[in-house]
Formats: structure tokens, sequence, C-alpha cells
């Protein structure tokens, strides 16, 4: 009996066996959850935008939440609004490898470690009932130290004051680059300002913590994270990047100019 | 006691997988800040565990002895892919907390554990009862450790605060040791006091006895 068990052929006709039946199961099990899981992403995805923005209610459906915001393409290149796509077939995580829609940075231009970049970019809006606009929210992403850091950094009606920033995916050391989803630390960002006068980017994370009597640092400066010197640099080359001129500078100035 | 009440009561206290057989220690360490991630990752561990006990134990007469483990593990990894899948379809932001750990069921000893040591020579039925035992076991713990945890490190419990913390403008300062790992070995060691207290015949004898000191002349 216990020879015929281990016999080559039996060991064979139970491994496949066994293969056969588990790869049923787990590609079954993700096949048929697959709409829910995408819906729930879906739902987290909007969430961030809305928690970004600082308009989340805890209490209230999200769909209902969101509403309220605008959904809108732009055309980076020229910083206008586009509407060669319809926002709802538009893939934001997807958009930056197809390559009609996208191009690849030279070393120089890529300071947040894309290496591509799309052309047409998904911004959320909040407008007040006069129908200017309230919150500007724009997706930023960088690379940090282990993973590219994705989430949302939302503008105030003077397009230059931060209302608030928030990841919704990265893959940072829990307990140090992890912490840039510390809502201490994000709340730090609440108020600082973009640009400054010369319209230059300035917004960043200092290393170290922010000298209170420093002007300049109180304006555009946020505390760094103590042990993720790299994740915070991410952060920083994450916001020269997206509010530079490869980035939102020109639709932000178009935005300010009323040329939109 | 019956075969089936003793198979499935005896993981609980008297042969606690992690107080008494100290297996599956490194979940028990990071999932316990707070309850309704603890319980979520017991319910877990407690379906695979049974499961796999059940599934294993099927099949215990056609696995062929040299390629036991891998049949093991590959049933056991196909489970928590699937539970893993649930969990993201219908509790998105408790998977995201537990995040890499509901994976790392796969590695915890426990399920693999029962998986050679019971499911293999067991019928089916009584294999999963010792599954489902042995998931209660791993919980009582979990539970308790997560208990004491978010109770003294958050004020809270499911969530629900019950001690008023200070940055919220009440009176109690959470105590942040009880939310870093370390806390939980601490925790871990007092149950295992506690059940050894409850359980005497858990108490190993001494490896060796120490002699007394002889005070030794200089010459």
């Amino acid at each position: 009996m216990s020879n015929k068990k281990d016999s080559i052929q039996n060991v064979i006709k139970v491994a496949l066996m066994v293969c056969l039946a588990c790869a049923v199961v787990v590609s079954s099990a993700s096949v048929i959850l697959r709409p829910i899981q995408e819906r729930n992403q879906e739902l987290d995805f909007r969430r961030n935008i809305l928690s970004a923005a600082g308009l989340l209610e805890p209490g209230r459906s999200v769909e209902e939440q969101f509403e309220q915001i605008e959904v809108r393409l732009v055309d980076l290149t020229t910083g206008q609004f586009t509407d060669v796509m319809d926002p709802a077939d538009f893939d934001p995580r997807r958009a930056a490898s197809i390559p009609e829609i996208s191009r690849n940075l030279s070393n120089q231009e890529d300071i947040a470690g894309l290496n591509r970049r799309e052309d047409i970019a998904e911004v959320y809006l909040v407008r007040n009932d006069a129908g200017e606009i309230d919150v500007l929210i724009l997706p930023v992403r960088g690379y940090g130290l282990w993973s590219t850091m994705r989430g949302f950094l939302a503008l105030d009606n003077d397009l230059n004051t931060v209302v608030g920033l928030g990841f919704y995916d990265h893959a940072e050391t829990p307990g140090l680059g992890g912490e840039i989803d510390n809502p201490n630390w994000k709340s730090q960002w609440v108020g600082k300002k973009v640009y400054d006068e010369d319209q230059s980017v300035q917004l960043g994370v200092k290393k170290g913590s922010v000298d209170s009597s420093n002007e300049f640092e109180q304006r555009h400066r946020v505390d760094g994270l103590s042990g993720a010197t790299l994740t915070s640099n991410g952060v920083t080359n994450m916001v020269q990047f997206w509010f530079g001129e490869q980035g939102f500078k020109a639709f932000v100035q178009n935005l300010k100019a009323g040329e939109v | 006691m019956s075969e089936a009440r003793k198979v499935l009561v005896t993981p609980l206290l008297a042969n606690n997988p992690i107080s008494l057989q100290i297996l599956g220690i490194c979940s028990a360490l990071a999932v316990t800040t707070s309850m309704n991630v603890a319980l979520v990752m017991c319910l877990a561990l407690t379906a695979v565990c049974a499961f796999s006990n059940l599934f294993i134990s099927m099949i215990r007469n056609q696995i062929p002895s040299n390629i036991r483990i891998i049949v093991q593990m590959t049933i056991i990894a196909s489970l928590v892919i699937v539970v893993d899948q649930i969990l993201k379809a219908y509790a998105f932001d408790i998977s995201r907390q537990l995040s890499v750990f509901v994976g790392l069921i796969i590695t915890n000893c426990i399920v693999m554990g029962r998986a050679e040591a019971f499911a293999m020579q067991n019928p089916p039925g009584m294999s999963f009862l010792d599954g489902v035992g042995n998931g209660l076991g791993y919980s009582v713990v979990l539970l308790f450790v997560a208990a004491l945890r978010e109770f003294f490190g958050s004020g809270s419990l499911f969530g629900i605060e019950i001690l008023a913390l200070v940055n919220a403008g009440g009176w109690y300062v959470p105590n942040g040791l009880m939310l870093l790992p370390p806390s939980a070995f601490f925790i871990i060691g007092g149950f295992i006091w506690i059940n050894r207290e409850l359980y005497k015949d858990q108490v190993e004898e001494n490896d060796f006895v120490m002699k007394p000191h002889v005070k030794k002349e200089a010459m």
C-alpha cells in the first residue's frame, strides 16, 4: 500500500490534482469578488479626495458626498480643461502607461522618479454657489523610498494655500516613512503656501523641524519625518514636480488669471 | 468528555497553541493593537485552520508522504488567498490594516502544525473540529492581548471610547508602550503565567538545579 502511494505516478497524480483544484478555487474567488473589490477601491479613492479637501464627514455615504465634486480633465501641456475624453472613462492610474496620452520624462525633468507622465490629468473641483472655485484638488504622486506614493493635494480658493494632503496608496516603511499618513503630520500642511511671490514652487518638507522665527519656513515648510529622510525628500520632489512646469503650474496660472 | 468535545475544548487553555506550544507568536504581536483588527484576524485564522485541516484530512490517504508538506502548503495557501480576497471585498478598511498579516497566515505555525500533527492522522470531522478548536485557542490569546492593549493604549474597546483621552479633552494619558509590539510580549508572558497557575501540569520541571554556593577558603 505504502509503496503504491509513494510511487512516482501517484506523486505526480496527487500533485496535479491538488494544483488543479486549488487553482480553480483561487481563480474563481478572485473573479467572483473582483467587482466588489473594485467598487471598494473606487470608494476609497473618492474618500481620499474628500478627505484631502477636508470635506469628509463621517457617517454620510461617500457617494452622496462626492456629488458636490466636479470631475474634469486637464491638458497638462496647455493648462486648459479638455474634453477629449469622458472623465468616467479616464483611469488616472493607467493614464501614464497609455502611449497616446503620455510621454517619457527626461532625467532632468523627472525629479519625482515617475519615468512617464500623462498629458491629461483628472482634477477635482468644489465650486461655491456663485460658481467660483472653492477648493481645487489635484492628484500628485512621487517616488519615496520603496514605492510610488499616490495622493491628493487640495488648494484653497486663492490657488496657493494648501487645504489638505492625503495619500491613498504607498508602501513606505510602517512607523517611519509610513508616517506620511499620520494625521498630526498631515495637519501641518494646512495653510502652507505652494508658490512664493515669484511664482516658483517653494512648498516642501524640511529636514528637522520648522524654525518658528523664520518667516519663509513658516510659509512654505513642514517638519521632516524623523528616520524617513528619503520619504520626506520624495514628498518634496513630488510637490516640486506636480506644481512645477511639468505638472499643474500652467493650469493653476490659467485658473488664477481666469483664462480657462 | 466526549472525543469531539475534547478536541474542541482542550486547545482553549489546557493545550493552547500560543501559550503552551508557543506557536504563531508573530501575528499575536502585530495585529493586537485594536480589538476589531484582532477579531477579524482570529476569524480568518480559525477559518483557514479548520478548512485546511478538513481538506487535508479528506485526502490524507492519497497524499504521498514525500510531498505531503508541499501539498499541505498548497491547500493552506489557496485558502489564505480566498480569505484575503473575501476580506478585500467585504471588510476593506480592516483588510488594509491587516495588510500583509492575512497573507502571513500561510506561514503561521499553528495551521501547518495542526495539519501535519492532527489532520494527517484523523478523519475529516475530527480534524475540522481540531482546526476550529486551535483557531479559538489562538483567538483567546489574541483577544485577551488586544483587549488590554487597546484599553490601556487607546482608552477604547472595539473603537468605542471608554476612557476619555487627554488629547481629546479627557483625563486619561494613553500608555504608548501598549501600542508597540513589545507590550504584547509582556502580556503574552502574563497570560502564560496565569494559564500555568490554572493548569499546574503545564509547568515543566527544572532542567537542572543550581547547587548551593560553596565558599572556598583561600589556601
